[in-house]
């Protein structure tokens, strides 16, 4: 075997280590960071509502109303709807994640990737759902 | 030289398979460092990250 084809062969064989090393998510569409954007403005409305327990992580990687009494009764309507507001971004989050990676078949992944994240990054005192139910941080 | 193509060959298709299967299976730790990115960005947890580079300058005293 001559030594231009041993070379070529070994660069040839080394060619998938690269590919690995340069697997990353694409995540830097316009959809994803207007998404981000519209759900960290969210987030100023939503934080008193994790810190009190009206509102917890659902193990599908949304939100949902835990604890409505925490909430006054004239407020429980926007609780509400800012609940439906980031769960419809939140599954447009991991919708657009898998799209943009080529991969709509990731969602269902991508979510349950983020269920976790999202429990293990919450401040103490805040209400999860875990296998048994509701679980607080 | 008939066995070296043969070979060069194999590898190709290797290479290609290998390729092929990156990107069927869900990468999980790509996934798990993009969520944390923008789970980060989204519950605005930068200053916590931030935090051991501010440790930084005190050295320095």
């Amino acid at each position: 075997m001559n030594k231009a084809m041993k070379k070529l062969l070994i660069a040839v064989l080394l060619l998938p280590l690269l590919a690995f090393a340069a697997a990353d998510l694409e995540i830097n569409t316009p959809a994803i960071s207007s998404l981000k954007s519209a759900m960290q403005a969210r987030h100023g409305q939503l934080a008193a509502h994790y810190a009190n327990g009206a509102v917890g992580l659902t193990r599908d990687g949304l939100i949902a109303v835990h604890d409505a009494n925490a909430v006054p009764l004239k407020d429980r309507q926007g609780v509400n709807s800012l609940v439906a507001a980031e769960n419809n971004d939140r599954n447009a989050l991991y919708r657009e994640i898998a799209a943009a990676n080529g991969h709509p078949e990731w969602e269902a992944e991508v979510r349950s990737t983020f269920a976790g994240r999202w429990v293990q990054k919450a401040q103490g005192g805040w209400w999860y759902q875990d296998a048994s139910g509701w679980a607080k941080k | 030289m008939k066995n070296l193509t043969g070979l060069l060959l194999v590898a190709g298709i290797v290479v290609l398979s290998a390729c092929v299967t990156i990107n069927i299976y869900f990468p999980a730790a790509a996934a798990e460092k993009a969520a944390d990115k923008i789970i980060d960005e989204v519950w605005q947890l930068k200053g916590e990250q931030a935090a051991p580079q501010n440790d930084a300058p005190k050295e320095s005293k």
